[in-house]
């Protein structure tokens, strides 16, 4: 088992490196020129002595292996540099962002598994029943939405209806932004922070949750008729007992896998809700640093997704062996 | 044989005419008579099919359909609600936002179809090498379908986006060259399971060269996976598309693309709701529909899934 962890760990390395290397070189074929955009804006003449300045500042003008070079020697050291344009610390924005970002996933995280794993497996209980037939249908739906539309139609709904008809205070929910940003305990919301949480967090959750709904229905369906659950029913077991007890836990092993394959396109709906809801995180930040060609800003906030998915991935993987002792880790060959 | 006519039983009403002969039961029948009388029984398949279909003919209708063009704009008219003269409302510069998205419908299919393709041609091509050949061919392509893998798609297509511009070709590559990691493995696993199979061995041992056992032997066994990947696939394209489009990288103005308007509407949502709903209505229903398409084909290919 450690074995096993120490190799994949020793994997992400290969990984993360070609990732990053490869996003370098993009953006050193980009059109936009970083030094004139730093030195005033892409658009404007630029005193030639100011440009030549601000290369030498930022190292512009050395040839670009050495600027890779350097990149990585830094990187290495975990130094992810400052912002072109503002200057400040990218290892300061990556603590200051990730820290909004993860505060809305927890909460998207626990949505989605309440909501998710109970309402697939009523529905597998249930099959063909009509809240099945609606599961179904509503599981699709969520899957097929862009994230952005449904954030639009949530914004909509609560910026417009509660003037229209007069909603009572407590049912008020905010639309955009991060509030007061007020928490105890790290996650847990204080004061009015919860009204401007619900929404992103009910936007993001979204995807996943139908996604999960769907696995753990099929992948229920699927242990249901297994011999064990009939051999559990006849011992005499509840039916309680019977379905979460020998049914959820074996039904998790293939849900585990796809939430680990799924978590990039988690990755991708947090990009986009926390555009849509201005939520000051990772992923806001990324699409206006790709915005602005701000590439430390970039690579460094890059760097630190690119990690997060890899123990992810990691951790699906060991997760196996707690679901399912049959599975060692380690022995003979892996994928 | 004629004189033996089975008696229908009550409560046997969705047999097909074909398959009340007796003697037709044990004949060989090609499989896609088969997957299409299942296909047919699904309901939410038949309505994704029926949607697709009107889309395709939207598409090439567009301008016999469309009241207006795309770019011609009614002066003073900006961000109208819905009226006889605009069914769908006009948009913030008083363009007609029906004729657009009947014209989006183009914009759509061909990225979405154009794409998969693309992403089907690596994916096989890939997957497939990986698969048959094993070894060390196969860990130089996984490692780098985990390097694809491990950068998220939107932070992706947004830099590749920006260096080779911001047409619609361009955005058919981008999404093209983002989406072929899971074809990629799909086809993988296919082509390893096959490949220990008696009648590839047999196909080795008449001497076949590899190619030919590749995409002759192999390659029509492990279609259905890719089939329905790809049914689906065309679906998730638009999405990606719209969410490229919505981060300002999508193909630029007059193109009628449903994400970019979409994104336009963001800043009339609270007078101009219209402008969001239809654009966003057409991407929901026709995603909506290559999902329960994919679906349909699933339970009909292979029977034994569901």
């Amino acid at each position: 088992m450690t074995s096993y962890i120490i190799r994949r760990l020793l994997l992400i390395v290969p990984t993360v490196f070609v990732a990053l290397s490869f996003l370098f070189f993009i953006f050193f074929l980009l059109p936009g020129d970083p030094a004139r955009l730093i030195a005033g804006g892409a658009e404007r003449n630029v005193d030639p002595g100011v440009l030549e300045r601000v290369e030498a500042r930022y190292g512009f003008d050395d040839p670009i292996l050495t600027q890779f070079a350097d990149y990585w020697e830094r990187t290495v050291q975990w130094d992810l540099g400052e912002s072109f344009l503002t200057n400040r610390g990218v290892n300061d924005i990556l603590g200051d962002k990730a820290v909004a970002s993860l505060r809305l996933a927890i909460w998207a995280i626990i949505i989605e598994i309440i909501v998710g794993i109970a309402v697939g497996l009523l529905s597998a209980i249930r099959r063909y029943s009509l809240s099945d037939r609606i599961t179904t249908i509503l599981t699709a739906a969520a899957s097929a939405i862009p994230v952005f539309v449904l954030g639009f139609v949530l914004q909509y709904i609560f910026a417009v209806q509660p003037n229209k008809w007069d909603w009572p205070e407590w049912a008020r929910l905010r639309t955009s932004g991060i509030g007061p940003d007020s928490w105890t305990f790290f996650f847990i919301p204080t004061g009015e922070q919860w009204r401007y949480l619900i929404l992103p967090a009910i936007t993001l959750a979204s995807v996943t949750t139908a996604l999960l709904a769907r696995m753990t229905r099929g992948s229920m369906l699927e242990v249901l008729r297994a011999d064990y659950m009939r051999t559990a029913k006849s011992k005499g077991l509840g039916e309680r007992d019977v379905v979460l007890r020998h049914g959820l836990r074996n039904a998790m092993l293939p849900v585990v896998t796809l939430i680990g394959l799924d978590f990039g396109t988690a990755i991708g709906a947090a990009v986009l809700t926390e555009f849509t809801f201005n939520w000051p995180g990772l992923g806001s930040e990324i699409v206006t640093s790709v915005q602005q060609r701000d590439l430390p800003v970039l690579l460094g906030l890059t760097l630190a997704v690119v990690l997060a998915y890899a123990l992810v991935n990691l951790v699906v993987d060991v997760s196996y062996a707690w679901f399912d002792p049959r599975i060692r880790l380690g022995k003979g060959e892996h994928a | 044989m004629t004189l033996i006519e089975q008696p229908t039983a009550p409560g046997h009403i969705d047999v097909s005419p074909e398959s009340t002969d007796v003697a037709d039961l044990g004949a060989a029948r090609p499989l896609r008579v088969d997957v299409w009388r299942r296909f047919r029984r699904n309901r939410l398949a038949m309505v994704g099919l029926a949607f697709i279909v009107l889309l395709v003919l939207v598409a090439i209708f567009a301008p016999l359909i469309a009241p207006y063009g795309i770019t011609e704009r009614t002066s003073g008219q900006a961000r109208q609600s819905p009226s006889l003269d605009h069914w769908f409302g006009t948009d913030q510069i008083g363009r007609d936002v029906f004729s657009r998205v009947v014209y989006g419908a183009r914009v759509s299919l061909r990225i979405g179809i154009l794409a998969t393709a693309i992403s089907l041609g690596i994916g096989l091509l890939l997957g497939a090498t990986s698969g048959f050949f094993g070894g060390a061919t196969d860990t130089l392509v996984m490692r780098i379908t985990d390097v694809f893998l491990a950068i998220p798609y939107i932070v992706l297509g947004v830099a590749i986006a920006t260096v080779v511009g911001r047409s619609e070709n361009s955005i058919i590559i981008i999404i093209g060259v983002i989406g072929w990691t899971s074809i990629a493995r799909i086809v993988r696993a296919s082509f390893l399971s096959l490949k220990r199979l008696e009648y590839v061995e047999a196909a080795t041992a008449l001497g076949f060269s590899r190619l030919r056992i590749m995409f002759r032997h192999i390659l029509p066994n492990a279609l259905q996976p890719i089939i329905i990947y790809g049914t689906i696939a065309v679906g998730s394209v638009v999405l990606t598309e719209a969410a490229l489009s919505f981060v300002g990288v999508g193909p630029q103005d007059p193109t009628p693309a449903w994400g970019k308007m979409v994104a336009d509407a963001k800043s009339s949502l609270t007078n101009a709701p219209h402008m969001l709903f239809f654009p966003a209505g057409a991407i929901f229903l026709t995603v909506l529909s290559f999902v329960f398409v994919g679906d349909g084909l699933r339970d009909a290919l292979d029977p034994k899934l569901k």
